[in-house]
């Protein structure tokens, strides 16, 4: 197993300093792209995602569309300046590719599709900076702004990761702890219903562990529910601050 | 059992009220309960709860009076967008009265890619390449549009332009323009100068704005006001 170059938990604490069961820090803007019919720009520590959303709207070429439902498409994209080391290649990865299927399914239980048939919603999100944990952030950024385009929907859709490290359950890996961890697993949660739409699970996990690390999970997505929330009430709130005025 | 009160920004799964209440508007029903499928504002309407959402897209039934721009000219008609999720479609038959000989007349000459209509959705159906269908015809102070302005708004925000009543549109009024309200959030108006029509758009603006704050009506009002006293809208 390839050795990690600073240990990743020493005493209950982080390589980054943070405790086990503590998301990085969580700053979430809504409506951050005025030519998008909705959007958000999500951060978890250095992880930082941006997602805008169109439609729903007529769905071309029109041999594709469904039906008795809309299409949804989803774009997961990493942009060449977002990662650390070597720039990366812009052309759609077989893992770009592969996450954007994972989060379109991921979103697909929280939206009412069959109320617009015959037409498409198209989700991009495009990773700024990487520092692990992308297609959960990616998941939160598109549930709002979906929200902000006002796109019918169940609930929100809350991305976090927990993992496994040195036999610990932590919440909210980096970019350090997803390369050399043990264990990986994101989970998309809404919070109002308490129903998982993602989940994905690598490395090897007892189930004890398996337990420990959903339960952290859905208690990190309500820390990021509450931090999405005042996101987008500060969009009505400041309006209505002004007016006080 | 309410779980909301008046005023209330609310948003996606957010709950409402249990399902025995009387409850409208951006809302569904999971397990006992009704709960918001939008970002939306409550209102309490006689004994019902109502959800207004704050954001959305137009969704046309038959009857709206919609302003679209025409996109493309085909055969017998035209394609229309009407800000919805589905092809909109113009027929020459519904477009005009007058018979209309397709092999010499060249559609072009009734209307043209770029024109501005305000037309009526005269039906909706999915199972036809243009599920929109639009009309002239049907209705009144319909038809290409020759001058004035046209100006975007959110469609969700359309009943506020319009108000409880026509309140809204009754103060607008005041302005000397004359308004004609699409369904799909989009609005024509013809004012009697650039003041008049600044006005309008700054009121345009406040209503798509600051509909989830209390008292616009009034701040309209103040708005419209201060046109007509000093000429100009500008604060």
């Amino acid at each position: 197993m390839k050795q990690p170059p600073v240990p990743l938990l020493v005493e209950g604490r982080r390589a980054d300093g943070r405790a086990p069961d503590q998301m990085r820090d969580v700053r979430i803007s809504v409506g951050v792209i005025s030519n998008a019919d909705g959007s958000a720009m999500v951060s978890y520590g250095n992880t930082t995602a941006v997602a805008a959303v169109y439609g729903p709207r007529e769905m071309h070429p029109r041999h594709l569309s469904l039906p008795d439902k809309a299409v949804m498409r989803v774009r997961y994209h990493m942009a060449p300046f977002s990662t650390k080391d070597e720039r990366k290649n812009p052309a759609p990865s077989r893992r770009e590719i592969e996450i954007s299927k994972v989060l379109r399914e991921a979103l697909e239980p929280a939206i009412f599709l069959e109320q617009f048939p015959r037409s498409r919603i198209d989700v991009f999100v495009e990773i700024v900076q990487a520092d692990g944990s992308t297609r959960v952030a990616s998941l939160t950024a598109a549930s709002l702004a979906l929200a902000d385009a006002g796109v019918p929907m169940r609930d929100l859709v809350i991305g976090v990761s927990v993992g496994l490290v040195n036999g610990v359950v932590v919440l909210d890996l980096n970019g350090l702890e997803d390369n050399y961890g043990e264990g990986d697993m994101p989970v998309g949660y809404m919070p109002n219903l308490g129903r998982i739409t993602l989940l994905q699970l690598d490395g090897a996990w007892s189930r004890d562990k398996f337990a420990e690390a959903v339960k952290l999970a859905v208690k990190g997505a309500e820390y990021v529910y509450g931090k999405a929330r005042e996101a987008l009430k500060a969009k009505y709130f400041e309006i209505a601050e002004e007016v006080a005025k | 059992m309410k779980y909301v009160s008046p005023r209330q920004v609310i948003f996606p799964g957010d709950p409402v009220a249990t399902s025995d209440e009387s409850v409208e508007g951006a809302v569904y029903i999971d397990e006992g309960k009704y709960r918001a499928s939008s970002i939306g504002l409550v209102e309490f309407r006689d004994n019902k709860i109502v959800v207004v959402p704050l954001e959305g897209s137009y969704r046309p039934k038959p009857g709206d009076v919609v302003i679209g721009y025409v996109t493309d000219v085909l055969a017998s008609g035209w394609e229309v967008d009407v800000r919805a999720p589905l092809a909109a479609w113009l027929p020459v038959n519904e477009a005009t009265a007058k018979y209309i000989d397709l092999e010499k007349t060249s559609l072009t000459s009734l209307l043209n890619v770029g024109d501005a209509v305000i037309a009526a959705v005269k039906d909706v159906d999915l199972t036809d390449e243009f599920p929109v269908m639009l009309t002239l015809r049907e209705g009144e102070r319909l038809g290409k549009i020759e001058s004035g302005l046209v100006v975007e708004l959110s469609p969700v925000k359309v009943p506020r332009v319009i108000g409880k009543k026509g309140t809204m549109i009754t103060t607008i009024s005041e302005l000397g323009c004359d308004v004609i309200v699409g369904q799909n959030g989009r609005i024509w108006a013809k004012c009697p100068g650039p003041e008049a029509e600044l006005a309008l758009l700054q009121v345009i603006e406040k209503i798509d704005r600051e509909s989830h704050v209390a008292g616009l009506t009034d701040r309209v009002r103040a708005l419209i006001e201060r046109y007509k006293g000093g000429g100009s809208a500008r604060p």
